[in-house]
């Protein structure tokens, strides 16, 4: 992620440079949960229009909405609606917000392999999740010790998790938590007594996935809006989109750009 | 030509100079950012619930920055591998230094350095694929990701430091010193016991010192097998979160400019004052105990 400050940066900087100016410039802040998707359909698109140069940040989705609010960006990315009290203030700016659906994010609860349980409800989840279910037993399984595995607190999964799953009460302390989405799967797998969640694209052959509510967590279930540990991910702009932003979020929405989507772990709309 | 000895002498003089001031002046900027980043932090949270405050929920609303479970963590982690990692890494620097045959000290030590010189990532890889499940079935315990593990894996970190740096502190004692025990009639573990140690102990406690704070300081081997948990540990296999994980972990998604980034800098600055009290001390013991000819032992 420094890694990608640093090339905004460089693209910002380079902006300033007299004669290169002539390129059109756009700007994205917000959600870091759309970074990801955000950065990979920027490449895409500046390869495409040399001539526009893209500008990427993160900042969480509050800062995302701030910032279309307060005009400092063309594209507000945001991992959640717009709040009632956002929309106030930007209607009293005098701004309209509006928002883009342009993908789904689909997060499923993990286990080792050799876990019996298929099943958990959002509040038995949340339950592990406080500590106060410490055994596998109490919801159905082996007599084993509930390992809780949670992703670092600013990782964009761990704050889907924390919205949908545990109605913004804490995780745990003793949780462990793991700095990537591949060291969470590392861990599950080498953990019997484990439990983890991570987003739908990078479950891998060598973890089980469990069924939330009866329902398993797949693309289907995502865009049938049944499936509990899901959310639509958004791109906000200042009114309705002109020019190079309208274009970019086309971009997006087209069948290319549900394509990059999808390559990078989450849900594409269609 | 003297006239031009003197002036070579001065222009050697003041290059050197300006060198050790350059890297002084980088080092007292990063100490200086370091504390200009750290301090707007205490703007909005006071010290003492900063550094003993036990909860780290650095994301939340209201927002928690309590580091006193990740002290603990890294002074844990640091003591367990010191306690592995001393009798190891000075038992091998005796055998290299006393009692080995030269041949195979030759074979030995470049080993013992070859261990210094694996990358931490490689160290933090084998303690995550194949000591984690080891420990697992090994002690029934539930977690191998936990602060047994990366205190191991420390230790074999730092004992080449501490073996290496001891070694020639052993070397270094006058062969008089030793003939002299012999000449008494005591036997060679005595005159290793009673002579030799006592007269390098200035020197291994350096090594030992300085083990510990490269311990402290390690950042690769804790963040992927310390386990990650911000909670005080109960039991050596419980996980834990020392300081320089839970800095690696977060400051690349962290906002620049807010709390949480400041909180990370604040970390780091108590994580340097440990080092920085580690190295002091090391130097103090050098000083104090220092082997100044053969009459003062």
């Amino acid at each position: 992620m420094k890694v990608k400050k640093y090339i905004a940066l460089l693209i910002a900087t380079s902006l300033l440079i007299p004669g290169m100016s002539l390129a059109e410039r756009l700007v994205l802040k917000g959600s870091t949960t759309v970074l990801p998707i955000a950065q990979k359909v920027s490449e895409a698109y500046m390869k495409m229009n040399p001539d526009v140069k893209i500008s990427l940040s993160g900042g969480g989705s509050s800062n995302g909405i701030k910032a279309i609010i307060d005009g400092t960006t063309d594209i507000g990315n945001a991992s959640r609606f717009i709040k009632g009290k956002e929309v106030k203030l930007a209607v009293t700016k005098g701004v309209y917000p509006v928002p883009h659906r342009i993908a789904l994010d689909c997060i499923v609860p993990v286990v080792h392999k050799s876990n019996g349980v298929s099943n958990l409800t959002v509040k038995q989840l949340r339950n592990i999740y406080l500590g106060k279910i410490r055994n596998w037993s109490e919801v159905g399984g082996a007599n084993k010790r509930i390992v809780v595995i949670s992703r670092d607190s600013s990782s964009g999964t761990y704050d889907a998790w924390k919205s949908l799953v545990m109605k913004k009460k804490r995780v745990v302390p003793s949780a462990l938590t793991v700095p990537s989405n591949g060291g969470l799967v590392q861990a599950i797998s080498n953990t019997k007594g484990a439990v983890g969640y991570i987003a739908l694209g990078y479950v891998t052959k060598t973890i089980k996935t469990l069924k939330v509510e009866g329902i398993r967590g797949s693309e289907k279930t995502t865009k049938q809006g049944v499936y509990p540990i899901s959310r639509p991910l958004y791109m906000f702009t200042k009114s309705w989109p002109k020019g190079k932003t309208l274009d970019f979020i086309n971009y997006i929405l087209s069948v290319k750009g549900q394509k990059l989507v999808k390559s990078v772990g989450s849900i594409p709309l269609y | 030509m003297i006239f031009n000895r003197k002036t070579t002498e001065k222009t050697v003089h003041s290059m050197f100079f300006l060198i050790t001031t350059v890297s002084l002046t980088v080092l007292s900027l990063i100490m200086l950012f370091l504390f200009t980043e750290s301090i707007p932090l205490f703007e909005t949270v006071s010290i003492k619930d900063f550094l003993f405050g036990e909860f780290w929920y650095p994301t939340d609303e209201p927002a928690e920055f309590g580091i006193l479970s990740l002290i603990i963590g890294s002074l844990y982690v640091t003591i367990i591998s010191s306690v592995i990692a001393i009798p190891l890494g000075l038992m091998t620097a005796i055998y290299l230094a006393e009692i080995a045959s030269e041949r195979m000290a030759e074979i030995v030590k470049p080993i013992v350095e070859m261990l210094a010189s694996l990358p931490s990532i490689v160290i933090g890889f084998f303690g995550m694929v194949v000591i984690s499940p080891l420990l697992q079935e090994t002690f029934d315990v539930p977690i191998g990701l936990n602060l047994f593990n990366a205190s191991l894996m420390l230790a074999f970190m730092i004992i080449p430091t501490i073996c290496s740096l001891s070694e020639d502190a052993i070397h270094s004692v006058p062969v008089a010193l030793k003939e002299a025990s012999l000449a008494l009639g005591a036997t060679h573990l005595e005159t290793i016991i009673k002579v030799v140690i006592p007269a390098s102990i200035s020197g291994i406690c350096t090594a030992v010192i300085l083990g510990m704070s490269r311990a402290i300081g390690e950042t690769m081997v804790v963040l992927m097998i310390a386990g990650g948990a911000a909670m005080i540990p109960t039991s050596i296999f419980d996980p834990v979160r020392p300081m320089p994980a839970s800095i690696a972990a977060e400051m690349a998604e962290t906002p620049f400019g807010g709390e949480h980034y400041h909180a990370l800098f604040a970390t780091g600055l108590v994580l340097f004052i440990f080092t920085l009290m580690f190295n002091m001390v090391a130097a103090y013991i050098s000083n104090k105990y220092r082997q100044v000819g053969e009459a003062s032992l």
